[in-house]
């Protein structure tokens, strides 16, 4: 018996990746980061800025996220996010403008606090990155 | 009868007509198959969106204190309506079916006595509604910048939506748009999007039960502002899928109505160009009779 799973992300242009020999995936859910295995009971959960990791025989890959929705159902795992990135494909600038971006929003006063702590999480994340 | 130097100049005026017309039956068609594409690329998205909705509120268990936005207010009162249309013209019935359906939806709210509300999105429609219905248009939108649907331009929108609903300024939103079927069919749509109607997919919620993290109330509280973008970027992209549609199909009837109106023209002008020849012809002859 496999231990796979299949996984699923979206954004609201297109179907942004599917694989089906999935073994592990770490997301950053709003709770803390979580690892989701084969036969996780059916979930649903936030993501805050943070890597999503995702462990499969066709090779592992880490995408950087800014917020999502996570559903586990049935041996299917389905990210729905409006902002993803293929940490691979991202290059230093790019880093720098995301990083720039949240820095000028935190700096911002009359934000609330769930938000700067959203931000504060992305600027973080986006710090180890470099 | 017009003379042969106007029907000339009659028939190169058609004929530079029906070269525009296919031009941009070309551009459309083009266009189209973009526009068709990306809305179906964006489908699976709403779709998910919709099936974690459904699980999350068949789960909650208290009902009364759901968020306003899945139970709505209460009341039914304000209306707002979002109508989206295209900031170009020249696309058949593109624009007037939509505005025909939330006229009919406009007028059925006001002789109940309701109160309405209304945000335009792309400036045909705010053309075609402003002269009967231009105290009651809060708001117009248009994204005449963006070239293609993108999902910013539809969070906008919704963070509108939802910042007038935060300020109790509506109790029901229902959004316009034509969703596209095929090339020569599109369906304007009335959609409700504020309180999220769940009648008509009831049957799909699953038994099965799910582990919340956070708990129900804070993730539908998150989830359903994201909704409401996404249904309006659904919508978008429809919209803009049709449009493309309808331009295609009225410039391809637009091309053939030229060539008919040259085919016509060209014999006008033949004949007429004879019955010059002839009478010149009758003219000679009775004169050399006549010495």
């Amino acid at each position: 018996m496999s231990e796979e799973f299949k996984i699923e992300i979206v954004n609201p242009e297109k179907s942004f990746l599917v694989k089906d020999d999935v073994s592990e995936v770490v997301v950053p859910a709003y709770e803390g980061e979580m690892g989701i295995l084969k036969d996780h009971i059916s979930i649903i959960s936030f993501l805050k800025p943070g890597i999503i990791k995702i462990l499969s025989k066709s090779g592992n890959e880490s995408y950087y996220i800014e917020d999502g929705i996570v559903e586990f159902k049935n041996n299917n795992l389905s990210i729905l996010t409006s902002s993803i990135f293929n940490i691979a494909d991202m290059d230093k600038s790019k880093q720098q403008d995301l990083l720039k971006q949240a820095e000028e929003e935190s700096g911002k006063e009359e934000i609330s606090d769930q938000s700067r702590y959203l931000i504060d999480q992305k600027i973080e994340v986006l710090k180890t990155l470099n | 009868m017009a003379s042969l130097d106007d029907l000339k100049k009659r028939i190169a005026s058609v004929k530079s007509t029906q070269k525009i017309t296919k031009a941009m039956k070309m551009v459309a068609a083009a266009k189209l198959r973009k526009a068709q594409e990306s809305a179906e690329k964006g489908r699976p998205y709403s779709e998910k969106m919709n099936n974690v909705i459904l699980n999350l509120s068949s789960g909650i268990s208290d009902k009364e204190n759901a968020p306003k936005l899945l139970s709505g207010t209460g009341n039914d009162k304000v209306h707002l309506c979002v109508v989206m249309t295209s900031d170009r013209g020249l696309c058949g019935g593109f624009n007037s079916n939509i505005i025909k359906k939330a006229k009919s939806y406009f007028s059925k709210i006001l002789s109940e006595g309701k109160e309405l509300k209304i945000i335009t999105v792309g400036s045909k429609g705010n053309d075609q509604l402003k002269r009967m219905y231009g105290d009651k248009i809060i708001e117009n939108i248009s994204f005449k910048e963006s070239k293609n649907a993108n999902y910013f331009d539809a969070d906008k929108v919704g963070k509108i939506v939802i910042d007038k609903f935060e300020s109790s300024e509506f109790d029901i939103c229902t959004i316009f748009y034509n969703q596209f079927k095929n090339v020569i069919t599109q369906i304007p749509q009335a959609q409700q999007i504020v309180p999220l109607n769940s009648e008509d997919s009831e049957d799909n919620t699953s038994e099965e039960s799910y582990e919340f993290e956070p708990d129900e109330d804070e993730i539908l509280s998150n989830l359903l502002p994201k909704n409401i973008s996404t249904q309006i970027f659904k919508a978008m992209l429809e919209n803009s899928a049709s449009e493309q549609g309808s331009r295609m199909s009225a410039m391809d009837n637009a091309t053939r109505n030229a060539g008919e109106m040259v085919d016509k023209l060209t014999i006008q002008y033949n004949r007429s160009r004879q019955a010059a020849i002839t009478k010149e012809l009758i003219e000679i002859i009775s004169g050399a009779e006549s010495l």
